[in-house]
């Protein structure tokens, strides 16, 4: 049977009822600070539980080598070292595509799929249809984000130059790979679907057609636990350096997956960052206005406490009824956060290609959240009722003396004969309470520097596209060469339709070392003088580059701990694999991406061959731009071309996009946090001034002369508000530009003039609404009972 | 009808007529007034008797405009109050009536001075706070905030708030009720004064019986009716009061 409820906790459910519209609103602050929380914990744990459990049930590589060609007996001296479990070769190549009515160049890589036994590593996911008859030749598979961008279907076909003969294939499957699942082009930033895809064909047909029957030109293996995987490494490089290897890596320098690990690690820093700051504004906003509201219930305390009521009893009353409230906050913001949480991870699994989403909410999550928000309210709890308690009954109900006023320091300074009573009024209230009017003040600001918060990100994301797109590659189109080239190469493309300016680069796999910190990177090696491609110093101002010595971007200097001056060592992973000493001449900045640059002629010196080239940089004539592609694309020691302008495009509709959706959802959050708190600071406002308020009606002013006591200092607060809060929202964006700091890239600390105007404009909307609000309740106050009641 | 001999050749002030009140709480109906007809003339004062419930405190409110009458009519000079809006009974207070609460209510931010000031500020024809303190003898206290007033001097702020204006009636519901005598008669003393010296209409409520003794006409009400109306043919000086 169930007890009856007690006197005491149905007084609970009637204070609450009485004052709703305030409960509401900061139960709406506290769902908004869960709702960030849990949207961004669970999209993070969803994401990486769905990673993990991808990675193991299709048994995703722990390493990876590619070589020129070794013959398949040599995968079992790999698969004999200590420490390896499984071995598994393949062949692999890149291709150029066509497809038929899509004019931009394609390159893909095509892999082999094992014959007789299915596959033991990097299994592949079948979408739909089947996987290639190992057999035919004719017959592909392909990548799920590829097939999507080419709205492909089984049966659909497309031409490939395979070997330097053009081939028609069949697309018999859609699969996908826990190798592939950030599908992006060695050497590219960002990933771009429709311009790179990834090709399964039988193994058979593809050693036949590249020369490769009875060998193999790429592997893979898996350590046993705990392996000394640096010792394996260099043991792997040992076996295949005879046959053209390139260095073998483990899976956290694979490109997929040390993309996807970038991606999470920003992913995990805004998924504790914001979250942490939303709980926190909202923990203080509901700290102050719970011991606001039980300030006012001092009667009520008194009267609990004559009853014999003790000051425990009383405290755990206000805390039952506090905790309603944020069990209401809790609740709402958990759900609210699940919604936004799928949608958030249904929006990242359009750019990270796993067969399925495993959302998850862990129950800790929840947990945290439940426990910030009550300790918050616990705590606000706590002072107000022991301030409360601390008068003894028959004092506390005895009408209170009047509050202690004096004249304001504003006056003081000579203005008084310039200020009304009522203005008057308004100042020394805020003077008489610094505490009180300096909480609601930085509650406001806070409210504020969120929405800063949110906004800033479209204004990092607005100097990030400048600086990389416009100010550092400046090209229209880039190209990548088959294999070195001779210079002359400029020659011919400079030839080409709509082709104006060209400038040479060569890239040189290596590895950096600087004491013991190391860095796999492509060195680029650039023309002197070059326009196309330029070198940002700290002030954005262009620099050219150095003739001797290496270039790094701030954050490769920061990774490796190394200043201008230092000398790294270079391990070229690549031809005779030289290990090189070579000076850091300077640092530039970069937010995009990390790079190591050198004066072409310097990089080929030091490599001690002629000046080979890898690709160029090209400025385009608009107009032409269509027919220089195809004309690069009919050379065939074109290996890729890039246009950058579609480079920009999916810049901004993948890692843009994706941080915009974050922004927009902690924008929509921000402003109702910033509604709530100014809202609250109205109703209190209006509840503690409501005796004075009404005996001025009775005396005769108006409704507008008394909304001016109480908005006035609405107004001055939230005036005051503004300007803290654009500061502390500064301090917030620097904090988090500091904080996000990835190899994909960084957050430039920039706040425009819009965002500020934005915020300070949402906070005077909220502040004119809950004017409104208020004002109207001012209309129902009641004139009588403030004249019958002390205060 | 009462028309006691000492005002009938005054002024009709208030003109209350079958003036009925009904408060809803709810599903219980209370019959705060239950027709009361009343005339309060030019420069009288009169003391309103009754024990709490008997409706004399709802009387004043409807009389003063804080309050409207479920049934009956209420006129104030040719003004019919009954009938009037929001917006003309917030004129018609900050006007022509004059309040005084039994707890003050002061505007605890405003000096004695500025608490006068706050209603001169928007009456047509006030005297000045200082004129208005003085009379209610506290022209030495007006740079005092409430806080630093005792409660008779702060219940005679309130009074000099209620009288600089120059209202032609003066409302004051037990003004006295939350001082000790001596204190209470200070201010009766100062009630008087206006009374007489600006000939101001002055409605008292009290359930002190014997303040009674210093009014022109005493009204006991008793259960939201008129029990009696009696004149004093000898009115006692405040000072010549005790309880």
């Amino acid at each position: 049977m169930m007890r009856r409820m007690k006197a005491i906790d149905k007084k609970i459910f009637r204070n609450l009822w009485e004052m709703k519209g305030q409960a509401l609103a900061i139960a709406l602050v506290i769902a908004s600070g869960i709702a960030t929380f849990v949207m961004s914990l669970s999209t993070l744990d969803s994401l990486q539980t769905t990673r993990a459990s991808f990675y193991s049930d299709y048994r995703f590589g722990d390493g990876f080598a590619s070589l020129k060609r070794a013959p398949n007996r040599i995968a079992s001296q790999v698969e004999a070292i200590d420490g390896i479990d499984t071995v598994e070769t393949r062949v692999a190549a890149f291709v150029n595509l066509e497809i038929v009515g899509y004019e931009r160049p394609v390159t893909a890589k095509l892999l082999s799929v094992p014959e007789g036994a299915p596959a033991q590593l990097n299994k592949l996911y079948l979408r739909i249809g089947s996987l290639p008859d190992p057999a035919r030749e004719d017959q592909v598979a392909v990548s799920e984000a590829f097939a999507d961008a080419h709205r492909f279907v089984p049966g659909d076909t497309l031409f490939a130059m395979i070997n330097g003969r053009r081939k028609e294939l069949t697309i018999v499957g859609i699969v996908l790979s826990p190798e592939f699942v950030y599908q992006i082009a060695p050497g590219s930033m960002i990933p771009d679907f429709a311009a790179y895809g990834i090709l399964w064909m039988g193994e058979a047909a593809l050693s036949k057609a590249y020369d490769l029957s009875g060998a193999f030109n790429d592997l893979s293996f898996t350590l046993v636990p705990r392996a000394a995987s640096a010792d394996i490494i260099d043991r792997v490089d040992t076996i295949l350096e005879p046959y053209g290897g390139q260095g073998a890596y483990l899976r956290e320098d694979q490109l997929s997956h040390r993309f996807l690990s970038e991606e999470f690690r920003q992913l995990r820093q805004m998924s504790i960052m914001f979250p942490m700051m939303f709980l926190g504004v909202a923990a203080f906003l509901l700290n102050v206005v719970i011991s606001r509201l039980i300030q006012m219930q001092r009667e009520q305390i008194a009267a609990l406490k004559a009853f014999g009521y003790s000051n425990l009893a009383v405290g755990l009353h206000y805390l039952k009824l506090v905790l309603v409230i944020v069990l209401l906050g809790v609740i709402g913001g958990t759900l609210l956060g699940m919604e936004f949480g799928q949608a958030m991870s249904n929006m990242y699994m359009r750019f990270y290609k796993f067969p399925y989403l495993d959302y998850v909410l862990r129950p800790i999550v929840v947990l945290g959240a439940i426990l910030i928000s009550s300790v918050a309210a616990v705590l606000g709890n706590v002072y107000a009722v022991r301030q409360a308690a601390s008068l003894p009954p028959a004092e506390a109900m005895r009408p209170a003396p009047p509050a202690n006023y004096r004249v304001s320091i504003v006056e003081r300074l000579g203005l008084r004969r310039f200020l009304t009573q009522p203005t008057r009024m308004v100042i020394r209230h805020i003077e008489r309470t610094p505490v009180k009017s300096g909480l609601t003040v930085l509650g406001i600001a806070f409210g504020c520097a969120i929405l800063i918060l949110g906004l800033f990100f479209n204004d990092a994301m607005a100097v990030l596209v400048d600086v990389q797109f416009f100010q550092t590659q400046r090209e229209d189109v880039s190209v990548t060469l088959v294999e070195p080239t001779s210079y002359r190469a400029a020659h011919e493309l400079r030839s080409l339709p709509g082709v104006g300016r060209v400038e040479v680069y060569r890239t040189v796999p290596s590895r950096l070392r600087f004491q013991q910190r190391e860095y796999r990177v492509a060195i680029q090696g650039i023309e002197a003088g070059g326009d196309l491609l330029r070198l940002l110093d700290d002030d954005l101002n262009p620099v050219p580059i150095p003739e001797d010595g290496i270039v790094l971007t701030d954050h490769l200097a920061k990774i490796l701990g190394c200043r201008p001056g230092d000398s790294v060592t270079v391990e070229v992973l690549d031809g005779h694999r030289p290990v090189l000493t070579v000076p850091v001449a300077r640092v530039i900045k970069q937010f995009v991406g990390v790079t190591a640059t050198m004066d072409l002629n310097a990089l080929s010196r030091l490599l001690g061959q002629g000046s080979a080239v890898t690709g160029a940089y090209l400025s385009v004539d608009a107009n032409a731009e269509a027919e220089t592609l195809s004309a690069l694309q009919a050379r065939p020691r074109v290996a890729g071309t890039a246009a950058l302008r579609s480079q920009m495009q999916n810049f901004l509709s993948t890692v843009g996009n994706q941080m915009l959706t974050f922004a927009f959802f902690n924008t929509l959050l921000a402003v109702s946090i910033a509604f709530g708190v100014v809202y609250n600071s109205a109703r209190i406002s209006l509840s503690e001034q409501s005796r004075e308020l009404a005996s001025l009606r009775v005396l005769g002013l108006t409704r507008g002369e008394i909304s001016y006591i109480l908005l006035a200092e609405l107004g001055i607060l939230t005036l005051i508000a503004i300007p803290v809060g654009w500061l502390i929202g500064l301090g917030l964006c620097a904090f988090v530009a500091t904080g996000m700091q990835t190899d994909l890239f960084r957050i430039p600390f920039v706040v425009s003039s819009f965002t500020f105007t934005f915020a300070a404009v949402v906070i005077l909307v909220s502040a004119v609404v809950s004017g409104v609000v208020v004002r109207r309740k001012l209309d129902d106050l009641d004139l009588i009972e403030a004249l019958k009641t002390p205060e | 009808m009462p028309s006691p001999s000492c005002t009938t050749e005054r002024d009709l002030v208030f003109r209350a007529r079958g003036v009925t009140k009904v408060y809803d709480m709810g599903e219980v109906q209370v019959h705060a007034l239950r027709g009361v007809d009343l005339d309060l003339f030019a420069g009288e004062l009169v003391v309103l008797l009754g024990p709490s419930g008997s409706g004399k405190s709802t009387l004043l409110n409807i009389l003063g405009g804080l309050d409207t009458a479920s049934e009956g009519e209420v006129s104030y000079h040719d003004r019919i109050l009954t009938s009037a809006s929001e917006r003309e009974l917030t004129e018609y207070r900050r006007v022509h009536v004059g309040f005084v609460f039994q707890f003050y209510n002061l505007i605890p931010s405003l000096t004695a001075r500025e608490n006068v000031a706050i209603v001169t500020e928007i009456a047509p024809d006030p005297m000045t706070p200082e004129e208005s303190l003085e009379l209610v003898g506290l022209g030495d206290r007006m740079d005092h905030f409430p806080a630093q007033l005792s409660g008779g001097q702060q219940q005679r702020v309130a009074i000099a708030r209620a009288i600089a204006k120059r209202p032609a009636v003066l409302l004051c519901d037990e003004p006295t009720g939350a001082l000790d005598s001596t204190t209470g008669i200070l201010v009766l003393e100062a009630l008087e004064r206006v009374n007489r010296e600006l000939g101001t209409t002055t409605a008292i409520i009290t359930h002190n019986a014997d303040i009674a003794a210093m009014a022109d006409r005493v009204v006991r009400l008793v259960d939201g009716r008129i029990a009696e109306t009696t004149t004093n043919t000898h009115k006692k000086a405040p000072q010549e009061l005790h309880w």
